[in-house]
């Protein structure tokens, strides 16, 4: 237990630390490096709550695709850090304050928190016994019968995204000679080459 | 403190001794699968290969190591030295901790974990880090470029993977790399999957960045991609990392398709031979077909390579997930 417990402040010391790290580095790219430890050291804390499934889920969603990317674009970039800085005195006063209203509004939910009798029931009812059905197979009965509606629906609000984007970036651009595969390999001797009796002394015009 | 004595230390102690007898065989075969690669490549192009170094050049690993062991580092000026030396560690580190969950015969494994493949699947996609931390911190246009490419080529064939790895799952009916294995008994899965046994080799050849798909370290255009910077030690990670990343993606083949451990027929002579020596075997023909594949094509296009990962394997992989889910569900054969 005593393991357990160690392995958990290690892992949230961690978390804290590189994520104040994000936001505190001048390059935005070892920003990103940070916020990729801090999504490992959550990893860290799923897998202690015992939530494997959720723990691999987020190495390979978050820090194997979504990062790459974030990462991908960064690089890219030519962010002078020095202007963004200009206007961080000028701002201060109006993030400081947004922050306060947050931080009020959620110490309001949390501090109102209550769960009628009716839902905990429910949701007891649905829950597998952990201790009978390994974390992932858990996971799966509940999403594919409970709530396989509203689980669709979110896939479906995925989908829209994906065609979203597709559609804003798809444009037919004049003039780019691209490679057709299909059209490369149906081509015939005949449609192609010619052969021509060239006469001796004469040429074709 | 005999509770801490049998509590932690002794548990810590078999887990190391564990570790030792899994990564110390690991670095003997990389140093052995590029020695075999210059031969194998050698015999293809009927040249002879490494053979001054030893019997039949068996020391030219050792041999090269030394000497880049006793070569100088050079950190390249306007780099970014943390990340710059970061890159090779998580590079070489990652292709070793892959080993963790991978069992090489029943019940020989460092963790016998329920969500393997996934695990699996989470540090190969990382490998990609390592690459774009290289390219980015050496300040250097070939290594950027090499980067880049390298990111698009891994997040795209990544896909593939995925969805190949699901169809195999669905079949086997678990997530656990042991059960996986023991699910094969009797009908090896690159039987009834061959398609996607296919797809899978092609995408891992793309994922470890291995001929004809090494855009990344593309010689003729890029000098050597995203390693241009490297030299000594640092350079020497990443070409470990590099060939223990073969081996690792040779064994997750093996064992999703060529039935890890267990012998090729269920008789009496074949089930003799530990589990382990097949096993082995399985990897030495799947690293044999990567080194025939980079002795046999050229390199892809950079355009025809992301076709072939967008337009022909994913929607390949996305209909044979759909039919055998379809085929499991209609026949009654779900595994439970």
């Amino acid at each position: 237990m005593i393991v357990a417990s160690l392995a958990f402040y290690l892992f949230s010391f961690i978390a804290i630390v590189s994520a104040l790290n994000v936001i505190l580095q001048r390059n935005p790219v070892h920003s990103v490096l940070w916020l990729i430890l801090t999504f490992f050291n959550a990893a860290g804390l799923f897998l202690l709550l015992g939530a494997e499934f959720l723990a691999m889920i987020l190495v390979v969603v978050y820090v194997g695709a979504v990062a790459v990317l974030f990462l991908f674009v960064v690089m890219m970039l030519d962010i002078n850090v020095a202007i963004i800085r200009e206007g961080f005195m000028k701002y201060l006063p109006v993030g400081a304050f947004i922050g306060i209203v947050l931080l009020v509004e959620l110490a309001l939910v949390f501090g109102g928190w209550a769960m009628a009798p009716e839902a905990q029931s429910l949701r007891l009812a649905v829950t597998p016994d952990m201790a009978q059905v390994p974390n992932t197979e858990a996971l799966g009965l509940i999403m594919y019968t409970q709530y396989v509606y509203v689980f669709q629906a979110a896939g479906l609000v995925l989908l829209v995204a994906m065609i979203g984007s597709i559609v804003l970036t798809m444009r037919r651009r004049p003039g780019v000679r691209k490679q057709d595969i299909s059209t490369q390999v149906n081509r015939r001797k005949e449609d192609t080459v010619e052969i021509v009796k060239v006469p001796v002394g004469k040429g074709i015009a | 403190m005999a509770e801490f004595w049998t509590g932690y230390l002794l548990p810590l102690i078999l887990i190391l001794a564990k570790i030792l007898l899994f990564v110390v065989p690991l670095l003997v075969a990389v140093a052995y699968v590029t020695y075999a690669e210059r031969r194998i490549i050698g015999a293809m192009q009927m040249r002879i290969g490494p053979n001054v170094v030893g019997w039949f050049g068996l020391l030219q690993p050792f041999a090269d190591a030394v000497k880049l062991l006793t070569k100088e580092t050079v950190l390249p000026t306007g780099s970014s030295p943390v990340v710059f030396f970061l890159a090779p560690m998580v590079t070489f580190s990652l292709a070793m901790i892959a080993w963790a969950v991978i069992p090489v015969n029943e019940g020989w494994y460092i963790a016998n974990i329920n969500v393997g493949i996934l695990y699996l699947f989470a540090v190969s996609s990382l490998g990609v880090y390592g690459i774009v931390m290289a390219g980015w911190a050496s300040n250097s246009r070939y290594a950027f470029l090499g980067a880049m490419r390298s990111a698009a080529q891994m997040v795209s064939y990544e896909v593939s993977i995925g969805f190949v790895m699901i169809s195999v799952l669905l079949t086997a009916g678990t997530l656990n790399l042991s059960e996986i294995v023991m699910a094969q008994k009797g009908l090896w899965f690159f039987i009834p999957h061959f398609p996607m046994f296919v797809i899978f080799f092609v995408s891992v050849l793309a994922e470890t960045n291995r001929h004809p798909f090494d855009l990344p370290e593309a010689e003729s255009e890029l000098v050597a991609g995203f390693m241009t910077e490297y030299s000594s030690m640092a350079f020497a990670l990443f070409f470990l990392g590099e060939y223990a990343n073969m081996i690792m993606m040779s064994g997750v083949v093996t064992i999703l398709f060529l039935g890890g451990w267990l012998a090729p027929f269920d008789i009496a002579i074949l089930n003799a031979v530990p589990g382990i020596v097949w096993f082995a075997l399985k990897i030495s023909f799947c690293l044999f077909l990567m080194i025939w594949v980079r002795a046999t094509f050229p390199r892809y296009r950079y355009d025809q390579l992301m076709r072939l990962g967008w337009k022909v394997f994913l929607p390949l992989s996305l209909i044979w997930l759909v039919a055998t889910a379809g085929f499991l569900v209609y026949t009654g054969r779900v595994p439970v």
